[in-house]
């Protein structure tokens, strides 16, 4: 019952996250059509920010946490804030130099752009004053005390933030999408571009907000995960190309161009890998998520909540 | 009516000329490799060669993931995969085999094998090299027959799902690799476990890098050659143009009665014969130790990249891509020597004779101008001239301000990458292919002049 409960609380931890981040792909990919292979150095970048972020707030405030503690309550929400407003603003940018110049290009090349600005990224990230190649640990902004304990099942605070922060973010994206008018020129412009410009709906402008929204939650989802592990890896490291894998195929598992499908699908790859990995064979737990991916596309090619494409001759 | 095949075989032909169509790729092949092993590694320093080598098993890899991407137009993000297993295969073959046939894992190299040659008074050709070369055919047939499985899929799925199922496929190959038991098995070991046991331990994640080393640079540009001519022969056959033909339209190829299907799961099958055999090559080669990273989609990226910078379909694109593609990064790591400099303007004048042969070509691609564009020659010298230019510039500023370019050839290399996808979207030649250029013409008019003289079908 303690194995299930503790693999339940992981997979919900992990597969929110990846949920977070698998917005990003089907956001993009429902309105341009392309896989943005860069998106999970975003993700990195969103990690590897809000470290720095926190270390110069830190310092700035004169508090030391090396000897243990925790930062104010305040210091977390502002991190996120700003990790997320850098990497909106660095998402529209790569998106105004590197995609807009290749809008009604062939869509491979598009795609060979993405792993472009994919390579630029990690690569940049590699250099010594920037983020340089070896691990680092975040400073503890959250308390990783347990609140309250569900039979050997320990839930810590930071468990709930992390948890609580990725559903509140989903929940203000749904509304942003579904409610706002903002959000009905995204799904219009996912439906059909053309048209959706000859409406009157300013395309470029939504491709931007498109991008700049999608960034800023893969910064969110970097944040939260740095949080979760507490060690941040190096911007090149393998865990990181899974990680944007991974929340890629949660995407396409749950029908890519569908919000709500990334998020059902994020779940779904999560609760697989953990009980997969808990109750099968740890070793194997990226392949039942590759398996489900190629299992989903056979049976139903569109993903769980998507529509199959049908091609007009 | 007669199918294409049944009026090919009207068209009479003599044995000598099929005899003749078979033989002289082989002769090419090995005169070109025996060149390359005993007058171009013996004039060059090992780092070179090594190089060298690098280049040819990329120019492999990249013309077969042509065959898929480029004719059938099938988006595979997953080539590695069929890399590692051919890889993986041969490598387990030579290994294993080693023990069985002659007591030991070490190479017994002839005078064709090792990167670094044989020592002296070795065996002109030696039973581990037969063994080394039936791995490598068991590996890509291993691939193959995976590749055949990949490409099952295509019934169902088009476009960038089944992009999707391949990059699945690759990734799933790296991870069963990791799963492999991690010891090499000894002697003794072999002679107590299970028959069945003995060839599946390949290293798991800890590579398998003990394989015997024969790869040489004449087993890499026999191979090289064979590849080219292969693929070159199938872009013109009835095969190839039905595989154009579902690049170019898959609906309207269905419709006139090409068996989509089939073609889609022929070129996955022959793109993974030559990557594995690819793998086989490099999983030979010194200093490399197989592992199952070269399974995974980064390594799948790289081929992707030179097949698009060449230019999507076309052969001889891919191979001037994957050569620069391998070359450049290694170049910007040693920049300041003028003569480095000197090499890299050999590929830039290779890649500028192209353009310049291709000039007298009309571009036969649907809907655009016919005839001559005598913008084109200007246009390549100027292209040359920047990037010439450019470089030079960026060595000249590395070196003034003692900047160690080799911390950046990959942020360089990626807005290359970037650069080229926004100014020239069809690749280094488009659709076109080197020999399609005006100057080329009296050469493969030579080697095909038997379909001017002979037909009166």
């Amino acid at each position: 019952m303690d194995t299930l409960l503790q693999t339940l609380k992981d997979a919900l931890t992990i597969g929110s996250l990846y949920a977070l981040i698998a917005l990003g792909y089907t956001m993009v990919y429902g309105i341009l059509k392309f896989i943005n292979f860069a998106h999970s150095d975003i993700v990195v970048l969103g990690g590897w920010l809000s470290l720095v972020i926190a270390t110069k707030l830190l310092a700035w405030l004169g508090v030391d946490l090396a000897a243990g503690g925790v930062a104010a309550w305040w210091v977390g929400p502002v991190v996120l804030t700003l990790a997320m407003a850098c990497c909106g603003l660095i998402g529209f940018t790569i998106e105004r130099l590197a995609y807009k110049p290749l809008r009604g290009a062939p869509r491979l090349n598009v795609l060979i752009t993405a792993i472009g600005v994919s390579l630029l990224l990690q690569n940049s990230g590699q250099l010594q004053f920037i983020f340089g190649t070896s691990p680092r640990k975040i400073p503890s902004l959250i308390s990783d005390a347990t609140l309250f304990s569900i039979g050997d099942v320990q839930v810590r605070l930071l468990d709930l933030v992390v948890v609580g922060t990725a559903l509140a973010l989903m929940l203000a994206l749904e509304y942003l999408v579904f409610h706002t008018k903002i959000g009905r020129a995204m799904r219009a412009v996912s439906y059909d571009v053309r048209t959706a410009g000859l409406m009157g709906i300013p395309v470029d402008r939504v491709i931007s907000f498109t991008f700049i929204l999608g960034s800023s939650l893969a910064a969110a989802g970097g944040f939260l995960w740095a949080l979760n592990f507490s060690v941040i890896k190096q911007p090149a490291d393998t865990s990181w190309v899974l990680l944007g894998l991974k929340a890629f195929v949660a995407a396409v598992v749950g029908g890519i161009g569908n919000v709500r499908g990334a998020m059902l699908g994020g779940l779904a790859i999560g609760l697989l890998e953990g009980f997969g990995s808990t109750y099968v064979n740890p070793a194997l737990r990226d392949v039942y998520v590759f398996a489900a991916l190629i299992l989903v596309l056979l049976v139903k090619p569109g993903g769980i909540l998507g529509k199959a494409v049908v091609e007009k001759v | 009516m007669a199918s294409l095949q049944d009026r090919a075989n009207l068209v009479p032909q003599s044995p000598l000329a099929a005899a003749w169509r078979v033989f002289w790729p082989l002769a090419l092949a090995l005169v070109v490799g025996v060149l390359m092993q005993h007058q171009v590694r013996t004039n060059i320093d090992a780092y070179s060669s090594k190089q060298i080598l690098d280049v040819g098993i990329a120019i492999i890899l990249a013309v077969s993931l042509t065959i898929v991407n480029g004719f059938t137009g099938q988006f595979s993000i997953g080539h590695a995969g069929f890399l590692a297993v051919g890889g993986y295969v041969a490598g387990s073959i030579t290994y294993y085999g080693s023990f069985a046939l002659f007591g030991s894992a070490g190479a017994t190299l002839g005078t064709m094998s090792g990167l670094y040659g044989a020592k002296e008074g070795a065996a002109f050709v030696t039973g581990g090299e037969g063994l080394f070369l039936f791995a490598l055919l068991a590996g890509g047939l291993v691939a193959a027959l995976l590749g055949v499985v990949v490409g099952l899929p295509s019934l169902r799925l088009r476009g960038d799902y089944l992009a999707i199922v391949t990059l699945g496929f690759g990734e799933i190959v790296r991870v069963l690799i990791q799963q492999t038991p991690q010891v090499l098995m000894s002697k003794d070991a072999i002679a107590a476990a299970k028959p069945l046991a003995v060839p599946l331990s390949v290293g798991g994640s800890l590579g398998f890098g003990n394989v015997p080393k024969y790869t040489s640079l004449f087993w890499v540009y026999a191979a090289v050659v064979l590849t080219l001519i292969f693929a070159y022969r199938l872009k013109q056959s009835s095969t190839g143009r039905a595989m154009l033909s579902i690049r170019e339209d898959e609906i309207a190829a269905e419709a006139m009665g090409v068996k989509t299907t089939y073609y889609k799961v022929w070129g996955f099958a022959i793109a993974a014969f030559f990557a594995g055999i690819a793998g086989g090559l490099y999983a030979h080669t010194i200093g490399i130790s197989l592992s199952p990273v070269d399974a995974g989609f980064q390594k799948s990226f790289d081929i992707i990249i030179m097949v698009v910078l060449g230019g999507l379909g076309s052969i001889s694109g891919a191979a001037i891509a994957a050569a620069i593609v391998t070359y450049l990064p290694e170049l910007l790591r040693t920049p300041d020597t003028l003569m480095k400099f000197a090499v890299v303007g050999v590929p830039m004048l290779v890649i500028g004779g192209a353009l310049l042969a291709m000039a007298g070509k009309p571009d036969q691609g649907p809907g655009k101008k016919r005839g001559h564009d005598p913008r084109a020659f200007p246009r390549a010298v100027i292209g040359l001239g920047v990037i010439i230019t450019g470089l030079s510039i960026l060595a000249f500023v590395a070196k003034r301000f003692g900047i160690n370019l080799s911390d950046y050839r990959l942020i360089l290399f990626a807005l290359a990458l970037i650069v080229m996808m926004i100014t020239r979207p069809q690749g280094l030649l488009g659709v076109r292919e080197l020999w399609d250029g005006a100057l080329y013409r009296p050469l493969r008019d030579f080697f095909t002049a038997r379909r001017h003289k002979g037909g009166t079908a």
